[in-house]
């Protein structure tokens, strides 16, 4: 079976590195990605204070793409990877409003019929950690690690992958990430940070807030000895790396925290090399520590 | 407890108005001043969310990760939405540093979605143009609804532009540094990406408005 991948805007711009190491990583694994064709932005948290009906249009629209394009699993319903936590929150979202909502239903199956389009609700949206975890799984996973990561990783879920709708995991204490961070050698740090908000995009709009949420993320994650933050956002990467010079500005630090996507780290166990993996575009870098090493 | 006197206010903030974030407003008004409907009105909006069930317990503003930067904590913006403060709430900070992470919806004991009354909130105050002038957030979401409208995707680098534009030209020397860096590591796309079949989600769109249009 095929899966769907849906990369939405960030992973072909700020995000790229996400996309190259989920390319590389399914790859190694042997399980193929294809991508949706001509999908569009899913208008994240910013168009739907704008006009909620029509947020809802635009995912619907992926989704009645991905449905056409993909060929369904034994469930009958075609499986779309979102690896952006906005996209795969609002994709989420739409399917359950459009199935909970009559009214939106009417006002997205008018935009829909308009369009020539059709969804008849035959799409799973999933995340790729989900799927990493529940259906290649954590043990052939440990089957495939050829160099496994040592040192400590604070696994950072960030808000949308487990609100409003926890698909996959436990909503109030996620555990996905740190199994997988563990199968590949790392130790997961405790802490109680890992679905608390960055902010977004607060970052660029009312600066000083926006820093605030990053450096508590940040600093919290230095004092329990990280030696990465492990993320699956590319929003939440963006803010918590990009802007650490300012954070550390704002809050006179000396912060230096690598904010690696899990799919990278899990890429560097698996033994693909650094490049295929976007090492080189993070802006802080992350060394590998070997194990006993 | 908030202290009484407003908090020194750094001026790198984006032109925000020092008051917006930072000064505690009280707000007395005789009933008639009031909009009675406003409270069934953004119910409505956010799809029958039922808000008159609100107990006041302010969980929503205790795990609210920005609750302290707003004028009005979301427990309190529940309670004005109810009895009709309608201009006060629209022109809240509140609304707006809301980032969306559904934190006080999977927590509300009552299972009231706050996020969807935000972002119905945010809605009636876009509509409105009942924003401060120059605030970052709500001319971020109308560049960013525009130029998916055009071009089916997000850009970065546009939508920065479109803000400067709107808000400060200053704001884009503060990226300068930032859009270097992205453009070294091969993180920034000059070309504006766009989807193929535009018409498509044109048309899409279009329905959805004769729809609501119709609805009215």
């Amino acid at each position: 079976m095929k899966y769907l991948y849906y990369p939405g805007c960030s992973l072909k711009s700020t995000g790229k590195p996400y996309e190259e190491s989920l390319k590389a990583v399914f790859s190694a694994l042997k399980v193929p990605l294809e991508e949706l064709r001509d999908w569009n932005c899913c208008g994240a948290t910013a168009y739907m204070a704008v006009n909620e009906v029509k947020s809802f249009g635009l995912s619907a629209r992926n989704l009645a793409l991905a449905e056409k394009q993909g060929e369904p699993a034994e469930n009958g319903h075609v499986q779309l990877i979102a690896p952006c936590s906005a996209c795969y929150a609002l994709s989420l979202k739409t399917q359950h409003y459009i199935s909970e909502n009559e009214d939106i239903r009417k006002k997205v199956e008018r935009g829909l019929k308009e369009a020539s389009l059709t969804y008849e609700g035959r799409v799973d949206v999933r995340h790729p950690l989900d799927v990493l975890m529940n259906d290649i799984g954590v043990e052939r996973i440990k089957e495939e690690v050829k160099s496994p990561i040592g040192g400590k990783v604070a696994c950072y879920y960030g808000c949308q992958i487990v609100r409003p709708y926890a698909t996959f995991d436990n909503q109030a204490s996620p555990k996905s990430l740190d199994k997988l961070m563990e199968a590949i050698g790392a130790t997961p740090v405790q802490w109680a940070m890992r679905s608390r908000c960055c902010g977004g995009t607060l970052v660029g709009t009312i600066r000083e807030v926006g820093f605030r949420l990053n450096y508590l993320i940040l600093k919290e994650a230095e004092k329990k000895g990280a030696d990465t933050l492990a993320t699956t956002c590319p929003l939440c990467q963006f803010a918590l790396e990009c802007f650490q010079p300012d954070v550390n500005a704002a809050f006179q630090e000396h912060i230096n925290m690598p904010v690696a996507y899990f799919t990278q780290l899990l890429g560097l166990a698996l033994g693909i090399p650094d490049k295929k993996l976007g090492m080189q575009r993070l802006f802080v870098p992350y060394k590998k520590a070997q194990i006993g090493g | 407890m908030r202290s009484p006197t407003p908090a020194p206010y750094s001026p790198s903030g984006a032109g925000v108005r020092p008051s917006l974030l930072y000064e505690v407003r009280k707000v007395l008004k005789y009933e008639s001043e009031l909009n009675p409907e406003f409270g069934q009105d953004v119910a409505h909006k956010a799809h029958g969310e039922n808000l008159f069930a609100c107990i006041q317990c302010g969980t929503c503003s205790g795990t609210c990760p920005v609750s302290h930067y707003m004028d009005y904590s979301p427990r309190r913006i529940i309670a004005m939405v109810r009895s009709g403060f309608e201009e006060e709430v629209l022109a809240s900070s509140t609304i707006w540093l809301c980032a969306s992470c559904y934190q006080c919806t999977v927590d509300c004991p009552k299972q009231i979605r706050l996020t969807d009354i935000m972002y119905a909130l945010k809605q009636k105050a876009i509509a409105k143009h009942l924003y401060p002038k120059g605030f970052p957030i709500p001319i971020m979401a109308e560049e960013f609804y525009k130029g998916v409208a055009k071009t089916g995707r997000n850009s970065e680098g546009s939508l920065m532009i479109n803000m400067a534009r709107r808000t400060s030209i200053f704001n884009l020397f503060k990226y300068t540094r930032l859009g270097m860096k992205l453009f070294t590591t091969g993180r920034m796309a000059f070309k504006e990406e766009g989807i193929e079949n535009k018409e498509q989600l044109r048309l899409l769109l279009r329905g959805i408005e004769k729809a609501e249009e119709e609805a009215r």
